[in-house]
């Protein structure tokens, strides 16, 4: 596998949502993607450049930087099998 | 709101907005440290609003702040402003502006799985604000977030936090909300209007096929504020002027130093003069001669060495030269002295509220003693019967605050007799009014003066026959042998009948010169 993942969650300081989100996305990549990936997690409280540049409105957001094309999903990412279709990991049915 | 406490035991201070009229109308300003909802249909001027209330602030105070713009790409804002003089990437580069680009971006939508918050877009806003020390924040428009975001009970929720927020950072900000209806809900989604405790609307309807913007402020929460719509405009290079009308206070001082009315025989007329400080009235059918008069107006002032302002609205400059080489006045050489200024427009350059605008700029720069307006009535044709009634008061007690003698014709619809609309809404405005009539005597036309009404002043009650010659207007005796001259009904007399007449009241209390 060429494609490595780059991940970044976009998160507001440490509330259950933001640690929903954080988990849900760290068991999605175990399980789906193989080691393959990086993940950051920035929190816009402590760098809100950050989400100046990248214009984030809510959080969290999830930006698929790598492989293109570039994918935004928005949510605690409760959703694993929406997840992976957004991420498209998995072709939908 | 919460009951008690520090906050709301405290009187809410109010900040200026710098909007032309509009802290007039807001007594004030807007509630300092709140949020203010401002409403409108779609091309209501909500972001010309949005942006004058940061720019007005920069330009007069040096103050900064933020834009957050949901709809419009801050090149677009950037570029549809600057005609209004905003020159807004300076200010970014001098950290007086910053934006916070919200606008949804172009690529794939965002998917959205699971619950989510607002707290990005909020800790963008309060970095701004930190970085460049805001003290007024501007959110345009609601309606374009909810296009992004689809929950609207979760958004409500998150508004209320971004509400809340604003307060905590101590900032004034305006929150635009699109509307559907002129009159109707006051804002789409139905519930902004709780968000924020303080809601203007700007209205943009048609009425008699003819535009009319004005701006209402519904509710200050806890803080008091002109009510009822008062007509605004935007200006190409101002951007947006409230037009306040009744907050103008009837505080102007009033004299009795008399001015002459550029005839020795119609200042006897008026008890020895106008008054300098009041604005008269002459109505007459086309033809009568209150182009005449205006023009004696002028010249009486500018051999008194005054400053005079003309605006005409009917002749051309041209035209108005010539007519007063004819009656024996120079404009030309009143305008080289500088003594004299004449300005012609067509009323259907633009709205009446524009006009409004355009002679109060131009009576401000040239500090008159005198103006004069010609006519009143050519005004009613762009205008609305409400849009006029109010550009009549609000010139009328511009003039008066100003201390200036005023002027006014007013056409009437009907060659005999008549009244125009022009005097309905002016007559209570004006301290006097004098009318100009033609006298049908026997097949033949003559004219007819007569003061109907001199505030302050005793005046003669007759209706005094005129003639227009090279040297201008020459009155002369009463009609005595007719009746009905007023209202266009002659009733011809016979010499009996008027000395029987005559006999049945004693005159004490009108000042005749007989």
């Amino acid at each position: 596998m060429i494609n490595k993942y780059i991940l970044r969650l976009y998160i507001t300081g440490q509330t259950p949502k933001s640690e929903r989100a954080i988990e849900n996305l760290r068991r999605i990549c175990e399980e789906e993607l193989n080691g393959q990936y990086q993940m950051v997690i920035i929190d816009v409280l402590e760098r809100p450049q950050l989400a100046e540049d990248e214009k984030i409105l809510a959080t969290p957001t999830l930006i698929k930087e790598l492989p293109p094309p570039l994918r935004r999903i928005i949510g605690d990412l409760s959703d694993a099998e929406k997840v992976l279709l957004g991420l498209e990991l998995r072709r939908s049915v | 709101m919460s009951t008690g406490g520090g906050e709301s035991q405290r009187h809410i201070d109010k900040l200026e907005t710098y909007i032309p009229g509009f802290d007039l109308v807001a007594l004030g300003g807007l509630p300092r440290g709140r949020t203010t909802l401002i409403s409108g249909t779609a091309g209501s001027a909500k972001t010309v609003f949005a942006c004058q209330f940061l720019a007005e602030a920069i330009l007069q105070k040096q103050e900064s702040g933020v834009f957050v713009t949901f709809e419009e790409s801050t090149s677009d804002i950037r570029k549809n402003v600057i005609g209004f003089g905003w020159d807004i990437q300076r200010w970014e580069r001098e950290n007086k502006w910053a934006f916070v680009d919200a606008s949804p971006q172009p690529g794939a939508e965002p998917i959205i799985i699971g619950e989510y918050d607002l707290g990005a877009l909020l800790a963008r806003i309060e970095n701004a604000v930190q970085k460049i020390n805001a003290r007024r924040v501007s959110l345009d428009s609601l309606g374009a977030i909810f296009t992004q975001f689809t929950d609207t009970n979760a958004l409500r929720r998150e508004l209320f936090r971004v509400v809340s927020a604003l307060k905590t950072m101590g900032v004034t900000a305006i929150i635009t909300a699109e509307r559907t209806e002129e009159y109707g809900d006051i804002a789409r989604y139905g519930f902004e209007e709780f968000v924020t405790d303080n809601v203007v609307i700007l209205r943009n309807v048609m009425e008699e096929e003819k535009r009319r913007r004005t701006l209402e402020i519904l509710k200050f929460r806890g803080t008091s504020h002109q009510k009822g719509e008062f007509p605004f405009t935007i200006m190409p290079d101002q951007g947006i002027v409230v037009i306040p009308l009744s907050a103008i206070e009837l505080k102007q001082k009033s004299t009795d130093i008399r001015i002459t009315a550029g005839n020795a025989e119609l200042d006897k007329m008026c008890g020895g003069g106008f008054f300098r400080d009041s604005v008269v009235l002459v109505s007459g059918a086309t033809g009568t001669g209150k182009t005449l008069m205006v023009t004696s107006f002028m010249a009486g002032g500018a051999n008194n060495g005054e400053r005079c302002l003309l605006f005409a609205f009917e002749e051309s400059r041209e035209q108005l030269f010539r007519n007063a080489i004819g009656w024996g006045v120079d404009f030309e050489q009143m305008e080289k002295e500088g003594k004299l200024k004449v300005v012609c427009e067509y009323p259907e350059t633009t709205g009446i509220e524009d006009h409004l605008i355009q002679m109060k700029k131009v009576i401000e720069k040239f500090q008159p003693n005198r103006v004069a307006v010609d006519s009143l009535s050519a005004l009613e044709r762009v205008s609305t019967i409400k849009g006029f009634r109010e550009f009549v008061i609000s010139l009328t007690s511009f003039i008066k605050h100003r201390e200036l003698a005023g002027l006014f014709t007013s056409t009437t619809p009907t060659l005999l007799g008549g009244t125009s609309i022009t005097e309905a809404h002016i007559s209570t405005t004006t301290d006097s009014i004098i009318l100009l009539r033609y006298v049908e005597i026997y097949g033949e036309m003559r004219r007819g003066i007569t003061v109907l009404k001199m505030r302050g002043s005793m005046h003669d009650k007759e209706i005094r026959e005129f003639t227009i010659d090279g040297k201008g207007m020459h009155i002369g005796k009463p009609f005595r042998n007719i009746s009905g001259i007023l209202s266009g009904n002659f009733v011809h007399l016979a010499p009996a009948e008027i000395d029987r007449i005559g006999n049945l009241f004693t005159e004490d209390d009108a000042l005749t010169d007989e």
